[in-house]
Order: structure tokens, then C-alpha cells, then sequence
């Protein structure tokens, strides 16, 4: 039964709360960032929480393998190789940094110990603050990087994390990201992130859970699950396409970089990456506008050609567009509805793109 | 400068035994009450938290006389220990800490409770994703969160069970080295009007008592609450 698991995350809980019922059923890749993400009340937290064992819903869950839960047991949080960071950081009062930072270490068997203090603290730049004895007096995002390095001291093979840049202002949540950009990068464990922000989750995420009422409503990779236009999170306001691409040439006189993906190319501000470099870009609906012949004269540097694939209403006055780029990226392009009858845009049509802004999000 | 009879340093050194007796055992009886009641959700937790609080509001005397009658050679408790040959209860020491664990009950339970309900689940919950088994977590987390609360309820139960009067007098009685406590030995000097002893150990109960509640006032530790 668990062998069906192996490389991912299947999980199927019900549960029911005093105001609330949750319904949820999905499977992820076992690699990667997974984003729990939908409107606040839509029961992410909650999921997390059953993923964790902190909550006990009836269900199944299997982990990369191994039953966590099913019908006849459920394996206490304690046993659970998972590292878990709170929205607060919930950091011990009464023991200092550095206690609370090997609390959990202390606690798996020496042989488990793959990921090391030396390691956490060089990666989530503690060095200044392992010395430091009451927790109360670092600030919210060292709080935070605290909390996170010590749950990746329990050498966790999934790592949850429920909005851990919620209770941040906005500097410290620039001070965290790159931090968690890196993890992402740098650990091979898979990470289950709750957010109700779709740019970070767009910056972050490999694969998307979408959450509302307490039921999953759709489940798949990041880019895909983000172009389509039944779902809620492409009538946002910052509804938009995230483009994986690599670093392909630089226009050093203009100062310019093009990234390829997908047979097609952008220019964006002049990046300091080698050649090859991977980088995750976003293109928000409302920057992208459609033309119908090739526009000679404009200052828009990025113009592309594709197919429309979809068109929806969105509103009395405008309409959301799904244009599939080379072999197969989606960009999504969000136009008036009167645009759209004056240009007799339909499916299947060939058109132009002009993007007007890219957004690099690593 | 009048110096106390060795029957007062009898009752003295009676009264810290019976103080130190009575704060060990409800340590270990207060803590699993406190947990449970500051965890569970029982529809009974509410009946549970009254009978604890019910000498906060009794007569001493009252209490005495239930215990007496139950500890006695017709109540259940006392037919009991003769079975068991443990001897009778009423007019012993056990007897005395027995009624005392009951009194002072409330003065070690509240704060403790106060105490792992001010902690709240979370830092609980992050202790279980940090590996730590329900015992551990006790340990490690749940108790050096409640150290105000325990050192409250140290100082309370100690010092209550310094200050009792009634419970022994119904129960224990005036034998000396036995159960002949300080309050009684004090209320023994004044019906035998020698109030210069009566003064001696009445002036250090004041003394003990107004350092005690100072040093809790001081260490910012909070004072039981009567009600819920």
C-alpha cells in the first residue's frame, strides 16, 4: 500500500471542527516546494497540521513510502521525521539560541544526524546570534531563521512551514527569502509551504495545492496550475505566468540579459549570472497586452508570437487570455473585453505579446 | 528577655516538619491534578476544580470533622487502617498531614494550574516536531515554563499549613511532639494566660508570614486566584 507512495506526498484527511470542515485529498511530488495556498479560513493551516499529526483528522497519509497514517494507526508528531516552522517562531523562552537550536538535534539518534550546527548556522547566517542566551531579544526575522535552522537540525525528511513570513514586516521577509531561496536550492528535502501570498508562492513553490472551503481544489506543477483560467488564482489582481529560463546571453553595451525557455527568449535588466543559470521569472497578466500583427514601432523590447489557447470572462469589462508561448509555456494576458471583440481575438488564433514588465524571482 | 520551653521548640520543629511533609506530598499529588485540569476537557473537570477549591471556602472545623469521622474507628478510612493494622489516623502525625494535604490542596494546585495554562499548547506542539515524546516534553518545556507557578505554590502550601489551626484541633488534637503544632501551642499559652511566650511565637508567626508573602510579592510571582 505505501509502495505506491514512494517519491511522493499523498495525504486524504477529513476532519471536522466546531465551524469548519476539512475535506482534503492531493498528492505531491515528494521533491521540491509544495505550496498549501488559498484564502485565509480555507484550511491550509489546518492541512499542515494533519500532515504534522498536531491535528487528528481520519484519513491516510503516506510520506515518500511510509504510512504516517491510515485507518488502524496514526504515528505521533514525535515520531514523525518531519521539521515543522510556526508562524511565530515559537522559540523556547527559557533556553538560550543555541539550546533552542539543538533541542531537536539532541533528540535523534546520532546516525540521523545528517545536517550538522556548523552547516545551519553558515546557511541561515547565525553566526551572530548563536551566542546570544535570551531568544527574546532578536528580532522577528532572526526569531525566524532560529526556528527554521532548528527544525532542519532534526535532519527532517519533509519540512513544513505554515506562513513563516506572515508576522514579519516587510524587511525582514526580504531579509528570509533568499535564505529560503536557498534551502530550496541547497537541501534535498521536500518542503510543504502554507501561504495566502501568491508572489511568494510564486517565487517559491515547485507545485501548488489550492485550498477553498476546506477541500483541495486543484493540484500540479507550479506553472501549469498558475496558467489556468478555472481556477481562482488567475482572476487575482497579480495573477500572472512564472517562466522557468536560463541565462543565454548578455548585451553588455545595453546592459541586458536574454533568458530562453521554451523556444522563445526575453530581455531583462542586465543580470550577473553565468551563462546556463537558472532563473524563475514572473510576467503578471496585466503586463502583457496583445496585437494582432507584429508590432514594428513600439519601445517594448520583449514582443513574442503564440497561439491563444483560452479566453474567459472576467468582470463586465475584461477578459483574462491564455497565449501558449514555443513548445509550451503559457502566458496570461489580461485585456478589456472590448479589445478582445475589436481584435475578433478566438482560440487557435496566432498572435503578438507584448510584455511589458518581467519580474525575476530568483 | 524571655526565652521559649522546649515543648514551644517542640512545636516549632513539629510544625516545619509537618509545613516541609505536606508541601513534598502535594507537589507530587498537584502537579498530574494541575496538568489534567489545565489540559482535559471533560465535562467532570468542573466538579473536579470545586472540590479542590472547597476548603478555600470551608470552615476549618468543618473539614475536620468530616476527616475525623471518616478517619475514625467506625468511618471507612479507619476501618481501613485497622484492617491493615496502620493503626488509627485521628491524633497522629500521618493524621495531621493527611488533613493538611486536603486544606492547603488549593494553595498548590491553583497556581501550578494558572501556570501550565499561561504556557498554553504551542510550545508543547513545537517540542513533539523537535522529537520529544509526551514525558519529555513535560520535562524539557512544561515544567521550566511553570517555575513561577511552582515556587507560588511552594511558598503558598508551606506556609498555609505553617498558619492552620482548626483542621488540628479536630483531627490531631494537643499532644505534644505529636501533634501539638504552633497555633495550638500558641492558643494553649493564652488560656493559660502566660502571654509572654503567647507574644514570642505569635510575633514570629507575623514575621514569618510577612516574609513570605514579600518574597513572593519580590520574585513577581502571583498569588492563587479564589475564584475561576
Amino acid at each position: 500500500m505505501s509502495e505506491g507512495s514512494l517519491g511522493k506526498i499523498q495525504a486524504n484527511f477529513t476532519l471536522q471542527l466546531d465551524s469548519f470542515a476539512l475535506n482534503a485529498a492531493f498528492s505531491a511530488p515528494a521533491i521540491g516546494v509544495t505550496a498549501l495556498f488559498g484564502p485565509s479560513g480555507s484550511g491550509k493551516t489546518t492541512l499542515l497540521r494533519c500532515i504534522a499529526g498536531l491535528e487528528r483528522a481520519t484519513g491516510t497519509l503516506q510520506v515518500n513510502g511510509e504510512t504516517w497514517q491510515d485507518a488502524t494507526t496514526i504515528v505521533a508528531t514525535h515520531k514523525r521525521p518531519l521539521g515543522y516552522v510556526f508562524q511565530e517562531a515559537s522559540l523556547f523562552p527559557h533556553l538560550s539560541v543555541r539550546a533552542n537550536l539543538e533541542y531537536g538535534y539532541k533528540r535523534i539518534a546520532a546516525t540521523e544526524r545528517k545536517v550538522q550546527l556548523e552547516q545551519v548556522v553558515e546557511w541561515l547566517g547565525l553566526s551572530q546570534l548563536i551566542d546570544r542566551c535570551d531568544p527574546a531579544l532578536l528580532s522577528g526575522g532572526e526569531r525566524q531563521r532560529v526556528a527554521i535552522g532548528r527544525a532542519l537540525l532534526t535532519s527532517p525528511r519533509i519540512l513544513l512551514m505554515d506562513e513563516p513570513l506572515s508576522a514579519l514586516d516587510t524587511n525582514s521577509k526580504q531579509e528570509i527569502l533568499p535564505y529560503l531561496e536557498r534551502l530550496h536550492r541547497e537541501l534535498e528535502i521536500p518542503v510543504f509551504y502554507v501561504s495566502h501570498a501568491l508572489d511568494e508562492v510564486a517565487r517559491l513553490a515547485d507545485h501548488l495545492v489550492l485550498l477553498e472551503h476546506g477541500r483541495v481544489i486543484a493540484s500540479g506543477a507550479l506553472h501549469e496550475t498558475l496558467a489556468r483560467l478555472d481556477l481562482p488564482t488567475a482572476h487575482f489582481d497579480d495573477a500572472g505566468a512564472v517562466i522557468e529560463a536560463a541565462v543565454a546571453r548578455h548585451d553588455d553595451p545595453y546592459h541586458l540579459t536574454r533568458l530562453d525557455f521554451s523556444g522563445a527568449s526575453l530581455w531583462v535588466g542586465k543580470l550577473d549570472q553565468p551563462m546556463g543559470t537558472r532563473v524563475r521569472a514572473r510576467v503578471l497578466a496585466r503586463d502583457v497586452s496583445i496585437a494582432t500583427v507584429m508590432p514594428r514601432d513600439s519601445s517594448i523590447t520583449n514582443i513574442l508570437d503564440g497561439v491563444i489557447n483560452e479566453i474567459r470572462d472576467e468582470g463586465p469589462d475584461k477578459v483574462i487570455v491564455r497565449i501558449t508561448i514555443g513548445q509550451s509555456q503559457a502566458l496570461l494576458s489580461r485585456i478589456t473585453r472590448r479589445s478582445r471583440d475589436q481584435l475578433s481575438l478566438v482560440v487557435g488564433m496566432t498572435v503578438f505579446v507584448q510584455v511589458k514588465s518581467v519580474a525575476l524571482m530568483s | 528577655m524571655q526565652t521559649l520551653d522546649p515543648s514551644d521548640l517542640q512545636a516549632i520543629w513539629l510544625t516545619l516538619k509537618l509545613a516541609s511533609v505536606v508541601t513534598l506530598l502535594l507537589l507530587f499529588i498537584a502537579t498530574p491534578l494541575a496538568w489534567w485540569l489545565a489540559h482535559s476537557r471533560k465535562w467532570y473537570k468542573g466538579i473536579v476544580s470545586a472540590m479542590v477549591a472547597l476548603p478555600l471556602v470551608l470552615p476549618p472545623t468543618v473539614l475536620g470533622f468530616y476527616l475525623l469521622l471518616l478517619m475514625g474507628p467506625q468511618g471507612l478510612v479507619g476501618e481501613l487502617t485497622s484492617a491493615l493494622h496502620l493503626g488509627r489516623l485521628p491524633f497522629s502525625f500521618a493524621g495531621l498531614v493527611i488533613g493538611s494535604v486536603l486544606f492547603s490542596m488549593p494553595f498548590a494546585v491553583q497556581p501550578i494550574q494558572n501556570a501550565f495554562e499561561a504556557i498554553g499548547k504551542r510550545p508543547l506542539e513545537v517540542a513533539a516536531t523537535l522529537r520529544a515524546n509526551a514525558w519529555d516534553r513535560f520535562v524539557s518545556v512544561a515544567l521550566p515554563l511553570a517555575r513561577p507557578g511552582f515556587l507560588t505554590a511552594i511558598i503558598l502550601a508551606f506556609a498555609h499549613t505553617v498558619g492552620e489551626f482548626g483542621v488540628v484541633l479536630m483531627l490531631g488534637g494537643n499532644i505534644p511532639g505529636e501533634t501539638r503544632v504552633l497555633s495550638v501551642a500558641i492558643y494553649n499559652h493564652v488560656e493559660a494566660m502566660e502571654y509572654a511566650p503567647a507574644h514570642l511565637l505569635a510575633g514570629g508567626m507575623v514575621l514569618f508570614s510577612f516574609i513570605v508573602l514579600l518574597s513572593l510579592y519580590l520574585t513577581g510571582g502571583k498569588v492563587w486566584r479564589v475564584t475561576r
